[in-house]
């Protein structure tokens, strides 16, 4: 849990501290501590959607040599879930979605356990189950705080020139780390200690020691290396539960739970799909009097979970009528959870698109026409901009990417039996900034350990937390080592929403600032410090980050497939504190974006209320030939009234924008005009020009 | 069913008793502690599992065990000295080629193994027809492309495979 740092001040492209373990694969993930005796979970899930387990016959399992233990509802160890119904884990003979862990079997082997697994018998009572989204459902309802209405958007759409109304929607996707979610449980009778793959060991922490009626100081969570979590990693799911009701069924002996790759697409949450009626009215010159974004999402019966996918439209552009809602549909599935951008990423499509349609019809640079409707305030709260940079970016990458020559006119350009398109869209993800982190600096043994319960979920926080604390200090980086991963160190706000360098940044700086005044420049050994750092951003200002993606699209004339062979983003977040870790998070945003434009569609089958793609043969990502020139460029603005850092978040930025860049260049390419992701071939062969 | 055999891992010899179900990954991870594999869709669909099985790149989720008697095994781990780096874990390093981390093994593991067949003149998709193949962008892809990578390092890990390549 601990890395010496080699060089590098803050804002130098340091390589990651953890390079070496990682290209090794010796930096030890979740799964891979040793453990002497594990025992092995292997899940029972339901085969129903909707209803009862009358009866589990466990008899056969329990005859499988290596079995230890078979959990469920009649035997699990009584939990307090409180508010949080996703983890009340074998706690009732409810059944409220297809795939919800109903037993599971504790075995001496992996083998073991999944052989008998597939013993246990369950007898249901099968109830009607109802999976199906749309917007006309008569039973939507609207979730608490996410509506806002200003003006009337109905007398403007009546009144303006030119209007744009159609509804665009994005498909269920599944968030997919490339390592799948893991636990080490081991209980002794009295405490608990937790190897998890988690983006919040704090949130770990405090939540199974609540769920447990366990003091704080009984349960430790563990989590140096992260393989990925983009969200699904950062609220608590069921089978960290389930992995310690486990441990408990079998004290003294660690239990090991990997969620298989399928189980990945019931147990870990998704990425609501969404429909959204987008409304955009101007006058002749573009110049918008209002914009309107109506959402429809699903969440579960038994829990709430909103993507907000509306809130991008109350402060991208300048309108004095605006109509943003939403409305959700309680279905039999599994809970909806943070994917990349929650929010952003669906609600920077569909109104990019739209404003893409817009320029078309008006006959305006889609470039020129963002720049007439760039607001002097934040249109939504009235409140100014602790920086809005959103011109500075679509004007430097208009300058990078050649956009001065572009002939608008769509559908045609012809090279080699390829349509040929460029196409541009604006991106922005909010500065967030959590409370209720806090660092501790000691000095021993010639050297300053930086300690807090961060997590480095690939971002780079290893490498990045070093420098910034060694730059608040006053030192060079190779006189800091970084402690992070363990709920043990003191407690910081999760690695989510892109805040997690900014929020720790702040607990650092105040805790090398106190450690100087109280210790001096020459320290004892053994001197130590802690402080905590900001409670939230300045109110007072509307913080985000702002960039512009451009992509060239090309369409096979015949087949129809898409391939985009060149992107460019220019982002605007602050003070870039590592540029090499900076531009590997833009660009892993923006291509994880070009999968979210051609490839990522999770198919819900509503006659059984699964997930049918439940496999990387089915639910197709990005893979290296999917992606052609990729660049991702930067304008340099630390932005200290966003927090005190001056920097913003990186993380989830370059995913917002992208698809909507590739769906407009693809109509451009083309002229047909594509409102439903993903954009598949048949989006060429059958889709109607206009 | 349990059967013994004997290989090298890493340079290392190892005798070991396998359960004939047990897949070349999971003896590796749960029985012998190398953990450097990684399991990421137990499908061999991922790729984050490759290991280069006498010289080849291999899905260890897709062998099982009990085929791997005399065979040599290596995994990133094992690549380059004891003291000294491979030339493909220092490109990944300062091409920033990884973030997460996870898939990282398999990618060298496969970029390992793309050079050799590369070398040795076998075409993929991406050679245009009748021609001996070359080390460009595209057959990097093209040749990657069994390796899912989410936190989107891809461009990163063409870079870093090319000027491996382009020096050797």
């Amino acid at each position: 849990m601990t890395q010496a740092i080699a060089t590098g001040d803050a804002g130098s492209a340091m390589r990651r501290v953890d390079g070496p373990d990682k290209v090794r694969g010796t930096a030890r993930y979740a799964f891979e501590y040793p453990m002497k005796e594990p025992a092995y979970l292997h899940l029972v899930q339901s085969t129903i959607t909707r209803g009862r387990v009358r009866a589990v016959h466990d008899g056969a399992a329990l005859a499988v040599q290596g079995v230890l233990a078979v959990l469920s509802h009649t035997n699990a160890t009584r939990i307090d879930p409180g508010d949080e119904t996703e983890l009340a884990v074998l706690q009732s003979d409810g059944v409220a979605y297809r795939g919800q862990p109903v037993a599971a079997v504790v075995a001496k082997t992996p083998e073991a356990a999944r052989e008998a697994a597939a013993l246990v018998g369950v007898d249901y009572d099968v109830y009607q189950h109802d999976v199906h989204l749309s917007a006309a459902r008569t039973d939507l309802f609207a979730p608490d705080d996410t509506d806002t209405h200003q003006g009337d958007l109905e007398a403007a759409m009546a009144e303006a020139d030119t209007v744009i109304d159609h509804v665009y929607s994005t498909p269920m996707q599944h968030n997919n780390p490339m390592e799948p979610h893991a636990t080490i449980a081991l209980w002794d009778g009295t405490s608990l200690i937790l190897h998890e793959s988690t983006q919040a060991v704090r949130m770990v922490h405090t939540t199974i020691a609540s769920l447990f009626g366990l003091e704080r100081d009984r349960v430790r969570v563990i989590a140096p290396y992260v393989g990925g979590g983009f969200g699904a990693k950062g609220p608590l799911h069921a089978p960290v539960v389930l992995a310690c009701l486990a441990a408990m069924a079998v004290p003294g002996r660690p239990v090991k739970l990997a969620v298989t790759r399928r189980q990945m697409f019931t147990l870990v949450g998704y990425r609501s799909p969404t429909l959204q009626r987008v409304r955009l009215a101007a006058d002749a010159q573009g110049r918008l009097s209002a914009v309107g974004d109506d959402v429809t999402a699903q969440s579960a019966r038994f829990t709430q979970f909103v993507e907000r996918a509306g809130d991008p439209s109350r402060m991208m552009y300048a309108a004095p009528n605006r109509r943003i809602t939403h409305r959700l549909a309680a279905l039999d599935t599994n809970a909806p959870t943070w994917m990349r951008a929650p929010g952003e990423a669906p609600g920077m499509f569909a109104p990019e698109v739209a404003m893409d349609e817009l320029a078309c019809a008006l006959d305006i640079d889609p470039v020129e026409l963002r720049l007439r409707n760039e607001p002097e305030v934040d249109p939504g709260t009235h409140k100014p901009f602790s920086s809005r940079t959103l011109a500075e970016c679509m004007r430097e990458g208009s300058r990078l990417f050649g956009w001065a020559d572009r002939d608008p006119a769509p559908g045609v350009r012809r090279h080699d039996g390829w349509l040929v398109g460029t196409g541009m869209a604006a991106s922005t993800y909010p500065a967030l900034l959590m409370p209720g982190s806090s660092a501790e600096i000691r000095f021993e043994k010639g050297r300053y350990e930086l300690r807090i319960g961060a997590s480095d979920i690939g971002t780079g926080a290893w490498t990045v937390l070093g420098q910034l604390a060694a730059e608040a200090l006053g030192v060079g980086v190779d006189a800091v080592r970084v402690h992070i991963g363990d709920s043990t160190l003191p407690a910081a706000s999760l690695a989510g929403g892109s805040s997690g360098t900014v929020s720790w940044g702040t607990a650092i700086t105040a805790a090398a600032r106190a450690f100087r005044e109280e210790h001096g420049d020459t320290p004892a050994p053994g001197a130590r410090t802690t402080a905590r750092g900001s409670d939230g951003a300045d109110e007072n200002y509307s913080a985000h980050s702002f960039g512009a993606q451009f992509a060239e699209v090309h369409v096979h004339a015949d087949t129809g497939e898409v391939r985009v062979p060149r992107l460019l983003g220019v982002f605007s977040a602050g003070r870039i504190i590592n540029p090499l870790t900076a531009r590997s998070q833009f660009i892993g945003g923006m291509t994880m974006g070009v999968s979210m434009a051609l490839h990522e569609h999770s198919v819900v089958d509503p006659r059984f209320g699964h997930v049918v793609t439940q496999d990387f043969a089915d639910y197709h990502i990005s893979v290296n030939a999917d992606i052609g020139e990729i660049r991702a460029e930067w304008i340099d603005t630390p932005d200290y009234r966003a927090n005190p850092t001056g920097a913003k978040g990186i993380g989830e930025i370059g995913i917002t924008g992208t698809a909507a860049a590739v769906a407009n260049a693809f109509h451009h390419a083309t002229g047909v005009r594509v409102r439903d992701l993903p954009i598949t071939v048949d989006a060429y062969l059958l889709g109607s020009r206009g | 069913m349990e059967t013994e055999i004997k290989l090298r891992i890493n340079g290392e010899r190892y005798s070991l008793r396998v359960d004939t179900r047990t897949t070349l990954l999971d003896a590796l991870r749960e029985g012998l502690g190398v953990t450097s594999t990684k399991k990421g869709c137990d499908h061999g669909q991922c790729g984050s599992c490759t290991v280069l099985l006498d010289g080849r790149r291999t899905l260890s989720c897709l062998t099982l065990a009990v085929t791997t008697d005399d065979t040599e095994i290596v995994t990133a781990e094992g690549l380059g000295g004891d003291n000294e780096p491979h030339p493909l874990h220092r490109a990944f390093i300062d091409n920033d080629a990884f973030q997460c981390g996870y898939c990282t093994p398999g990618q060298i593991c496969s970029a390992a193994g793309m050079l050799t067949e590369l070398d040795a003149g076998h075409p993929s998709a991406a050679t245009p027809q009748g021609s001996e193949p070359r080390l460009d962008d595209d057959e990097i892809r093209e040749r990657m492309s069994g390796n899912l990578c989410r936190c989107g390092a891809y461009s990163h890990i063409v870079s870093a495979i090319r000027e491996v390549g382009g020096r050797a």
